[in-house]
């Protein structure tokens, strides 16, 4: 079956369909990771979008049980050079094929990936449908150039949870974290688990005081989709609650944090999605490669220089890449320290969590 | 940090002549990092004792030493020049080996040289398996159960414990030799004792098999701040089992998912780490259980490897490049990445197409041995190719190999082959097992029967099904239709088949269908390799093709000149191309032309993005190569510098409307069909042995007949003398026919008289068409017979006379006049008696081009391509021969102890794969470095066992005589005993080992006997004394076996009896020499 990924400007890809048919609309952005196609399709923050994968052989490995991000893919739509028509791997348990079709998420493969690629890369991410019902290239440009966008929508909202809840596993903690769920990627909690921690995820729109009434030994602002000016609550709820307790916030956790904080976000050309980006601690010298995925950024320069500093730097394109607040016991970092997909080499900046959660207990 | 101020000097050790296992890679990383050093302002000393190498270019160091690479000879290095510090990891196995053994001495301490890089811990640490074995323990990666001994009782005990199958290594040693599996007792001792003997100490490791896992292997990168990153990961196609050298490599990796692979990284950079690889690269590797997904790590070597180099071309991450700016203090954030300038190289390279490498075999060149693949490294070269797709790539890769595959396609019709050969094909790892598992497929075996067979990941198999399938499905749409759409025909391009392969199918030509899909606009494109998957833009023009929608080439209006390179390495066709190659392109550079590099080849030079202007990483058959000219439209193209390969390629691609440049295709043609030749030598009244040329076998055998036996026999258009041989009678020619007439594949088999005892003389010059300039006359030391590139060779020639000198040039002189010459052209000639004659005639780039740019100083291939673009030789100021002053001599070096049971015998099929220069102030002691370099450690006392030919009987005397002089004991064999004592010499008999007598054999394996010289007459006395020689190569006891080569030898030993070596680097020679 055929399918048309349109460009809001025009462009067109005609490809192969896969997984399932339909029409969805989105924002369309590539990855440049070359494994964790399973982690990139059930993370929370693609909601809205459509991912693009520059490595071209995709869904070779198959779909598992264990690598799962989220309850569910989010994401709009997958854009391929081939799917695989074999998984193999001794975890795999479906095809990538058999996934989207039971997630009802559409795919087109059979594109010029690379071309799309250089594309975005000049023209910006932008946004786009992708359909296998509607063939005509004009009807389609025009359904993509007056679809939504990202930009002051709140995402959050569709990918949170309806109710908190206590991730299995660890009972009686040696610190409660209290999650906010944003489009929280399942790694994160697996990781605080790790380190002991009680986790409790909440709703995105819980308030100050429900949170506090917890108890919590510190909170975690985690990623989620989207414009990050557009989730005034979270704001809000975290604006009350620095300086009574440690903050981490990790990706759109850390934009609602520069916000919250008096700072201002903008929007990238086409965003950081990958696993391979340098990131300078500048405090330690140290590079770590780190998975990344955003497409709005902090603006340092925004902030309260005397209150606010700047901790990390993306060595790509010198963008903010985290910060701490010099008195408070706030941090966070725009990458993904807890990977999935990608490197291990940020890990640290839990142990720092866990470490601040100690000095203020 | 900014770069180290408290070093001046820097010791480079390259990796010596290219043996199999460690091929050009080391060049290329050996290269960049003395062009590297050299710009941030080190004083560079280089040593290395293979001309062949760009490295030694004298402009790439400051002192360019080509020197034997021993511990000795170094000592001499570092007590002239005063290193402050040795770089050893770039240079291979061969410069980790010596470093150490230099620390080991106290050398290094003596003369305060710090090794930068890695220093001797941690070299020791990652080659040392049980040192290896408990670094890696302690930080608690999974290893293969394994033991360590150093006699075979212990091993017996080891092998009790861990249970079979087990595999068997020999420490410190190079890519893996002697290593193997063994599947039970009987076949574990004799690999034990194998083991034991080719340890450099005499240590073996015994070990839990995991032939069958999956294998992966990770390129890392590390500096001084610990840093520490990923530059490629690498899955092997052909499971555990099979040397990773000799395996079918896929990049990136393809089977893991995300979490796993996070693991492998986490291990790898754990294990640099804990190995203390202070700076630079390492290849790590690691095994996965296919089932359980159960990891361990194999091994790592600490330093640049033939991994790296492949891992550099895959991603355009220049690792050695990289590598030695860490080893000086830099780190890796500040370190711009070459390709996109603007971001640093402290990052892992994302790769958006995959890349396929496939090693190259060369079992055709040694008939006794099988070409069954295991852990120790048996091919000779390899090819890489890059596709958006598996399929893609790898079709690409099989025609690239250039072994008359032109993609996936099948020599063999799959239902004649019975299902026995089948499996045992699918189930013993061999060269052509990839076909193999393509026949399976057409046979209707099903993915888990062939994964069951192969273990290879059932990813692999089902990708190659689909490519078989839709070979099936074009042939079915052709019988049903009679035509082909252009939608399958699309489709079958996009699935990497050639034109060639789909003529097939649709009872077309190459020409047709190229011009078909041509018509309809399905034209290959170009993309980038650029490190990041197009998410910056890139400033390296570094190209591979594929048929998708966009292209990135953007052709400029300068005037360009195309190189096309000589494809993987071969005996007979391998490092000296490249360094003509690259060296074309740096002239042409210099004249303002932009240049174009085609190759498929990852471990050259010539396929570094920064040694032309434009890379195309690309097959080179005529269809991907008039791909790029279709695209580039470039002013000239160069075919005489590549080897055979582009010569092949010449005509039809002239056809097609490409503008070869330098020697026409005709006087290509002239020279290299037979009879057109024999007239071109008839006009210019040149004599040439009696010949002729037929193809059926009546003709052949009535052609040797009338010009008498014995015959020189070979095939038309090969290289490298592929089935050729000396026949003596008529029976062994009937028996040889077969086999002439398939190398010859259709074209007509030469028949030569063959010339006994006459001198064989290799010339090179250049012509710009109007003038000719001698660029070195070389003297073989093996008589004619003896392939010129298995054969040494002496600059200048020493024992011929000026009158037979002045007939060689001459000759030369009026062969370039007549074939038109532009560049370079090669001469054989053989001289017996006074009589010289017209072997053969090249009008190209040859072999020997380098050693002898080398020896005099003159770069021979940038003079040559400056006169292909249109400069005359005035223009380039060389319009006389340069004398030497010094003596030169090229020794081959012979891959035998790699293939077991194969005789030593040297013939006119070239068997090596590599060379040596020895250079010095008398022939004797530049031959005996020769030797030295060579690994043929001539001795200066001890036991010489001499069995000789009667028509050599008489030139023994003289050497043993000498022998006799300097104290050495002499053993001969019954004849050779006679003539000796009958001369008054002291030799003491030796009887035949198949009367009994093993005697000879026992002194080797002692250690006593030191040297062999043995020149065994007919087929009775090859096969009488093959059980010593092939015991000698074992015990790496010097086997000379032609009499030229014993005197030569003799000379050597003498000269370094009377002083000791000195060294010189060449810029001084060249000097001297002005």
């Amino acid at each position: 079956m055929q399918a048309i990924l349109a460009l809001e400007d025009g462009k067109i890809f005609k490809g192969r369909s896969f997984g399932a048919s339909g029409e969805r609309y989105g924002e369309v952005v590539f990855n440049t990771g070359m494994t964790g196609y399973q982690e990139v399709l059930t993370d929370p923050s693609y909601k809205g979008q459509i991912v693009a994968m520059t490595y071209p052989l995709i869904g070779n490995y198959g779909v598992n049980k264990e690598d799962a991000e989220s309850r569910r893919p989010f994401l709009e739509g997958f854009a391929v050079k081939e799917c695989s028509k074999i998984a193999s791997n001794w975890r795999s348990k479906q095809s990538l094929d058999e996934y989207l079709k039971e997630n009802k998420i559409l795919g087109i493969e059979g594109i010029d990936t690379r071309a799309l690629t250089l594309h975005l890369r000049k023209a910006g991410a932008m946004k786009a449908v992708l359909s296998t019902i509607d063939l005509d290239e004009k009807s389609l440009i025009k359904k993509a150039k007056h679809s939504l966008g990202l930009v002051g929508i709140d995402l959050v909202k569709q990918v949170t949870v309806d109710k908190k809840y206590l991730w299995p596993g660890i009972q009686q903690g040696a610190y409660k974290v209290a999650v906010l769920d944003c489009g929280v990627k399942y790694n994160i909690l697996r990781e605080l688990a790790r380190y002991k921690c009680q986790v409790i995820v909440l709703p995105a729109e819980a308030s100050a005081e429900e949170i506090l009434g917890l108890k919590p030994d510190g909170l975690l602002l985690p990623n989620g989709p989207g414009d990050p000016a557009a989730v005034k609550y979270v704001i809000q709820t975290t604006h009350k609650l620095i300086g009574k307790l440690p903050i981490f916030g990790i990706c759109l956790g850390h934009q609602m944090l520069g916000l919250a904080l008096g700072g201002k976000t903008y929007k990238l050309k086409f965003g950081h999605h990958g696993a391979n980006h340098p990131v300078k601690d500048l405090k330690t010298g140290k590079v770590s490669i780190t998975a990344q995925n955003h497409g709005f950024c902090v603006d340092i320069d925004s902030l309260d220089q005397s209150k606010i500093e700047a901790t990390h730097i993306n060595l790509n394109d010198q963008t903010l890449e985290g910060m701490r607040h010099k008195k408070l016991p706030v941090f966070s970092v725009q990458f993904h320290p807890e990977a999935s997909c990608g490197p291990h080499d940020a890990e640290y900046l839990f142990r720092d969590f866990i470490a601040l959660m100690k000095k203020h207990a | 940090m900014p770069k180290r101020k408290d070093i001046k000097t820097i010791l480079i050790i390259g990796s010596g002549p290219i043996v199999i296992g460690q091929a050009c890679e080391f060049d290329y990383s050996g290269s960049q990092a003395c062009k590297v050093l050299k710009q941030e302002g080190y004083k560079v000393v280089l040593v290395n004792s293979n001309p062949a190498t760009i490295m030694t270019d004298p402009e790439l160091s400051d002192k360019t030493y080509i020197e034997p690479l021993t511990a000795e000879v170094l000592e001499k290095i570092i007590a002239k020049e005063k290193p402050d510090a040795l770089l050893p990891t770039l240079g291979g196995q061969t410069a980790l080996n010596l470093t150490v053994g230099l620390a080991e001495k106290g050398i290094l301490k003596r003369y305060k040289v710090e090794t930068i890089g890695a220093d001797i811990k941690a070299i020791k640490k990652g080659e040392d398996r049980l040192l290896f074995k408990e670094a890696m323990r302690k930080i608690g990666l999974d290893l293969p159960e394994s033991d360590k001994a150093y006699d075979l009782k212990g091993a017996i005990k080891a092998a009790g414990k861990i249970g079979f199958p087990l595999i068997i290594r020999p420490s410190f040693n190079l890519g893996g030799t002697g290593a193997g599996t063994a599947y039970n007792m009987k076949e574990f001792r004799e690999l034990a004792r194998r083991g034991l003997e080719s340890s450099m100490i005499s240590e073996i490791l015994i070990e839990e098999s995991v032939i069958g896992w999956k294998e992966f292997e990770l390129e890392v990168m590390r500096d001084l701040k610990d840093n520490v990153v990923v530059i490629c990961s690498i899955e092997n196609f052909d499971p555990m089992g099979i040397h990773t050298g000799d395996s079918i490599t896929v990049a990136p990796i393809q089977t893991l998912t995300d979490k796993e692979y996070q693991k492998m990284r986490d291990a790898a950079i754990a294990c640099i780490r804990e190995i203390g690889v202070e700076t630079g690269g390492s290849n790590i590797q690691f095994a996965v259980h296919p089932k359980t997904g159960r990891m361990v790590i194999i091994e790592m070597n600490p330093r640049v490897s033939r991994s790296s180099a492949l891992a550099s071309k895959a991603t355009g991450f220049p690792i050695a490049k990289i590598a030695a700016k860490l080893a000086v203090g830099y780190t890796l954030d500040e370190i711009p990445n070459d390709i996109t300038k603007e971001t640093p190289a402290c990052f892992e390279p994302a790769i958006d197409y995959c890349v396929v490498k496939i090693p190259r075999f060369t079992f055709e060149k040694f008939p006794e041995a099988k070409d069954i693949l295991g852990v120790a490294m048996k091919s000779v070269g390899e090819t890489m190719a890059i596709g958006r797709t598996f399929k893609e790539a790898l079709q690409k890769g099989l025609r690239g190999l250039e072994i008359s595959h032109y993609g996936l396609d099948s020599k063999l019709s799959y239902n004649k082959i019975p299902d026995k050969k089948i499996r045992q094909r699918l189930k013993k790892p061999n060269a052509s097992r990839i076909f193999y598992i393509k026949y399976a497929l057409q046979k209707g075996y099903s993915t888990k029967e062939i994964c069951a067979l192969t273990k290879i990941d059932p990813w692999f198999i089902e990708n190659i099904r689909e490519i078989v399938d839709l070979e099936n499905d074009l042939k079915r749409e052709f019988g049903r239709n009679k035509a082909l759409s252009l939608e399958s025909l699309r489709k079958a391009k996009e699935y990497g088949f050639s034109d060639r392969q789909i003529a097939g199918f649709i009872q077309s030509d190459e020409i047709s269908v190229r011009a078909w899909r041509k018509k309809n606009n399905i034209r290959a494109t170009f993309k980038l390799v650029d490190t990041c998957a197009a998410e910056f833009k890139a400033h390296t023009p570094y190209y591979y093709s594929t048929y998708e929608e966009d292209d990135e080439v953007q052709v400029t209006k300068k005037k360009k000149i195309m190189i096309l390179g000589g494809g993987p390495n071969r005996i007979g066709q391998g490092i000296e191309f490249d360094y003509c190659c690259c060296h074309a392109s740096f002239a042409l550079k210099e004249l303002g032309y932009e240049t174009i590099m085609v190759n498929s080849n990852p471990e050259t030079v010539s396929t570094d993005y920064d040694t032309s202007d434009r890379l195309y990483f690309e097959p080179l058959t005529f269809e991907d190569v008039m791909n790029i000219i279709d695209k580039e439209k470039p002013d000239g193209v160069i075919v005489q510098l590549g080897g055979q390969t582009p010569l092949n390629l010449a005509r039809q691609l002239e056809k097609a409307g490409a503008r070869i440049i330098g020697t026409s295709v005709n006087s290509i043609d002239r020279a290299e069909d037979r009879d057109k030749f024999a007239k071109v030598l008839k006009k210019l009244k040149l004599s040439q042995p009696e010949n002729g040329s037929a193809s059926g076998k009546k003709a052949i055998m009535e052609i040797a007949r009338r010009i008498g036996f014995p015959v020189l026999v070979r095939p038309s258009y090969v290289l490298g003398g592929r089935a050729m041989k000396i026949i003596y009678d008529e029976k062994t020619l009937s028996g040889f026919i077969q086999e002439a007439q398939e190398a010859s594949a259709g074209r007509p088999v030469l028949i030569d008289k063959f010339l006994e005892d006459a001198v064989e003389v290799d010339v090179d010059a250049i012509s710009d068409g109007k003038l000719t300039v001698i660029g070195g006359i070389m003297e073989h030391i093996e008589e004619a017979g003896v392939h010129s590139g298995d054969s040494a060779c002496v600059i200048p020639a020493h024992t011929l006379g000026d009158d037979i000198i002045e007939v060689i040039k001459k000759n030369t002189y009026a062969l370039a006049k007549e074939l038109g010459v532009k560049g370079l052209i090669n001469i054989q000639f053989a001289v017996k008696g006074e009589q010289v004659y017209v072997l053969e005639v090249n009008p190209r780039a040859s072999r020997t081009v380098p050693f002898v740019s080398k020896a005099t100083g003159v770069p021979l291939a940038k003079v040559a391509a400056k006169v292909m673009a249109g400069k005359t030789l005035k223009e380039s100021g060389f319009t006389s021969e340069k004398k030497v002053g010094h003596i030169c001599v090229k020794e081959s070096v012979l891959p035998f102890s790699r293939f077991s049971g194969v005789d030593i015998l040297l013939g006119p099929e070239m068997k090596s794969t590599g060379e040596v220069m020895g250079i010095d102030s008398s022939f004797g002691k530049a031959f005996y470095k020769s030797q030295l370099a060579a690994n043929q450690n001539l001795p200066l006392k001890g036991k010489v066992f001499i069995s000789v030919k009667n028509s050599d009987k008489r030139d023994t005397v003289f050497i043993a005589k000498k022998l006799s002089d300097m104290h050495f004991e002499l053993i001969a064999t019954k004849g050779t005993h006679k003539a000796l004592t009958s001369n008054n010499i002291k030799v003491q008999p030796a009887g035949k080992i198949n009367e009994g007598d093993t005697r000879i054999l026992r002194l080797i394996k002692k250690g006593e006997l030191k040297l062999v010289i043995n020149t065994p007459s007919g087929p009775r006395g090859q096969s009488d004394m093959k059980p010593i020689r092939s015991l000698a190569v074992t015990y790496g006891v010097p086997c000379i076996t032609t009499i030229q080569g014993a005197q030569a030898a003799v000379n050597g030993v003498e000269a370094a009896l009377k002083g000791s070596l000195e060294v010189k680097p060449i810029q001084e020679y060249h000097k001297k020499g002005d």
